[in-house]
């Protein structure tokens, strides 16, 4: 395996790990992107007015046991001959991947704000807060914590999926897997496992230092 | 639909189901036996704790796919071998029910366990007739988690050609042919939520002085 | 936190090192010495796409007509995946394609005509597996594109694709990557530099919806694809012999051939033509189902 990632021609070019690499991280990108835009302000307002809190929780809980492979391919052929470019792959994988990450990014967020300390918001309140100022002002700062861990998950979640997706002939890291596979190249099998074990460990090293950079102290009494 | 094509093939998609079944069940159990002494540990040992915890998030961090095509390495075992299938799977619901056995051991409530010593309960007898039973709720929602996300993973393990319901999908795009791919889809959800049920029954069970059953 | 994070990336280092070391030794792919105590049963496999998972399904059926004990592992993988499951014993006996199979075994192949690909495939087999004799029946690799991209660069031959490869996307499996009938003999044969590669699959639904929507222009589909004519593709033709004749042929471990075995699957080569191939590969693109389709052709020619 040392052989296969000391060969120069295994990183460069239009099928190189650098190439995969970025792929990867675009399509992730992308998905994680959607998600957000459709989870935190879904979470915000449940956490805010504690209304739909069952629903959500049971939404999460049947989106984790839809099979993605099976999710993958079903839109594939379904969504395959609507688009006449690359997209025909690509939006299909991309839905799923946001399907994935919707669930924990809206449940981190939703458990975030509701376990905001009701003191706070009655003190803001007491000082003359409107709704949406305490919503952003107090409760969202409040409930960060959770709604990265809550990120956090939702981004393994992608990153892990997105290597399935080459199944369907997307790019990234996973077209190592498969393609080695099929080639009956084991080294090459191994080195695309492991370039994505170590991808989702620094994007969560990332993150992880995100959260720490952005979360109020005063929350995580580092003062 | 094509219910005929269903009708026809139902012998081969039972025994995928069973296949599925025991490869999404038996990791738990294992994962959970494993998970018993070292969360109980994690939750004594305040260094080893985060130690144990952190390697645990790190394990849950390596893509499914990633993982079966790494365990042959270490395990000397073939690729198309099943058994990749069980350990990875083992590994993951191992990662996760470490943290939930030691979090589910934190939630008994400290007076307790007072009340267990004064009672003139050693150590281990404590921890099986108090504690463990106490940590039921807790634990179970997070088995629920393990169970339901290894219905979904064990599909994954089509792409290597470990027999189970991921088959059909692989079979249904080779075909352009939905049947099998939506009787896959179905099948799967049923067998988590079937699971799910069964946790939940199990725990509901076990701690009859719950009002509400175990969730909490 | 952070701290626990490096100290686990530590331990996944260390874990990932020990692996390395351990693959000097072994390849979870290569061949291993055959575990199987059962000598009798015949385990009939097949590549990953339909037909071949017909042939299989024919040839298994015929067997257990004939009171032989058989056992299916259908759908492995690419020619790379089952060829060392044959030699490692993990299956018995595969349908496969006579040219294919001998570029397999021997990279500097030159053999086109049916029965010099025969010869040679006889002399290319490894030891303890022999072949059977090859039916009529072939089913060849082409290149194909639309109707629309053949008029627009006035396309008949795969040599035509010269002057325009550069700008054309090229689909296959993902094995074509690294095999002599792909892109390396479009390369060294016919001088084609696509613009890229896409990896597909094994001319199937992701390869024709690909080349229908214009995702890749070229693309590797199979002469008995009734797909060809439904889509109103072109195959080009291969005028320097680039594939080679694909005659199908039984390939079974030595060791299980019979009388009985030879004359069974014997009987089945010389019934099977090309038209049965499309026939039944348009039934099986209606979903119907292997073991019907198989066993209707078996009826039809007395087989069963």
């Amino acid at each position: 395996m040392i052989a296969w990632f000391s060969d120069p021609t295994h990183w460069t070019g239009s099928d190189g790990v650098f190439a995969l690499v970025i792929q990867h991280l675009i399509y992730s990108g992308v998905a994680l992107f959607f998600a957000c835009l459709i989870g935190l302000p879904i979470g915000l307002y449940v956490g805010h007015t504690g209304r739909g809190v069952v629903l959500i929780a049971g939404l999460a809980n049947a989106l984790r046991s839809l099979p993605s492979l099976g999710l993958i391919v079903l839109l594939v052929i379904l969504f395959g001959p609507v688009f006449t470019s690359d997209m025909a792959f690509i939006v299909p994988s991309i839905i799923v991947l946001v399907l994935l990450a919707v669930p924990p990014i809206m449940s981190g967020t939703y458990a975030g704000v509701a376990a905001v300390d009701p003191a706070a918001v009655d003190a803001a309140r007491g000082m003359g807060k409107r709704p949406l100022d305490i919503l952003f002002d107090v409760e969202l700062p409040c409930a960060l914590p959770l709604i990265f861990s809550g990120l956090r998950s939702a981004t393994l979640q992608i990153i892990s999926t997105a290597t399935i997706a080459a199944y369907v002939s997307l790019g990234g890291l996973g077209r190592l897997i498969i393609d080695g596979r099929a080639q009956n190249d084991y080294y090459q099998m191994a080195a695309g496992a492991v370039l994505v074990g170590a991808l989702a460990l620094l994007v969560d090293l990332a993150i992880g230092i995100l959260s720490r950079l952005t979360v109020s102290p005063g929350l995580t009494r580092r003062l | 639909m094509r219910f005929d094509w269903l009708y026809r093939e139902s012998g081969r998609i039972a025994e995928l189901f069973l296949w599925h079944l025991g490869l999404s069940v038996i990791p738990v159990v294992i994962g959970l036996l494993l998970a018993l002494p070292l969360g109980w540990l994690a939750q004594r040992a305040g260094f080893f704790r985060s130690t144990l915890l952190g390697a645990a998030g790190l394990l849950y961090t390596i893509p499914s796919l990633a993982l079966f095509v790494l365990l042959p390495l270490v395990l000397g075992t073939r690729i198309l071998d099943p058994m990749n299938v069980v350990v990875a799977l083992t590994v993951y619901a191992l990662a996760l029910l470490v943290r939930t056995v030691s979090d589910g051991l934190e939630s008994v409530p400290p007076d307790v366990i007072q009340a267990a010593n004064a009672m003139g309960y050693r150590r281990l007898p404590r921890l099986f007739v108090v504690e463990l039973p106490l940590a039921v709720p807790v634990i179970a929602a997070g088995l629920r988690v393990a169970v339901v996300s290894n219905v979904s993973i064990v599909s994954v393990a089509a792409l290597i050609g470990t027999p189970q319901l991921g088959l059909l999908f692989t079979q249904g795009l080779q075909l352009r042919f939905l049947t099998p791919i939506i009787a896959g889809i179905v099948l799967c959800v049923l067998l988590a939520a079937l699971l799910d049920g069964l946790v939940l029954f199990a725990a509901k069970r076990m701690t009859p002085w719950q009002p509400g059953g175990a969730e909490r | 936190m952070a701290f626990s994070i490096l100290k686990a990336a530590g331990a996944f280092a260390l874990m990932a090192l020990s692996a390395t070391t351990t693959l000097a030794q072994t390849d979870p792919l290569g061949a291993a010495p055959a575990a199987r105590t059962d000598k009798t049963t015949i385990i009939v496999g097949s590549a990953d796409f339909p037909e071949s998972q017909l042939l299989a399904t024919i040839y298994a059926k015929a067997l257990a007509a004939k009171g032989i004990k058989t056992d299916t592992k259908l759908n492995i993988g690419s020619r790379e995946v089952y060829m060392p499951a044959l030699l490692d014993g993990s299956i018995d006996l595969l349908p496969e394609y006579a040219g294919a199979t001998l570029s397999y075994l021997d990279k500097n192949a030159t053999a086109h005509s049916p029965e010099d690909v025969a010869k040679a495939l006889k002399a290319a087999l490894p030891a303890g597996v022999s072949m059977l004799t090859p039916s009529q029946a072939q089913d060849s690799d082409g290149v194909a594109v639309t109707r629309a991209t053949a008029e627009k660069y006035k396309l008949k031959t795969i040599a035509d694709l010269a002057p325009v490869a550069s700008q054309l996307v090229l689909g296959g499996p993902p094995e074509w990557k690294t095999r002599k009938e792909g892109i390396i003999g479009l390369k060294e044969l016919y001088g084609l530099e696509f613009k890229s590669f896409k990896s597909l699959d094994v001319g199937g639904p992701l390869t024709l919806s690909a080349l229908v929507n214009d995702q890749v222009q070229a693309a590797n589909l199979f002469s008995t694809d009734p797909a060809i004519a439904d889509n109103k593709l072109v195959i080009l033709e291969d005028v320097k012999n680039l594939f080679p004749a694909q005659n199908i042929v039984p390939v079974i471990a030595k060791a299980k051939v019979s009388d009985v075995v030879t004359k069974t699957l014997d009987a089945v080569s010389a019934a099977l033509t090309t038209e049965d191939l499309i026939v039944m590969n348009g039934r099986l693109a209606n979903h119907d189902s292997f073991d019907v389709v198989a066993g209707e052709w078996l009826a039809k020619h007395k087989l069963n």
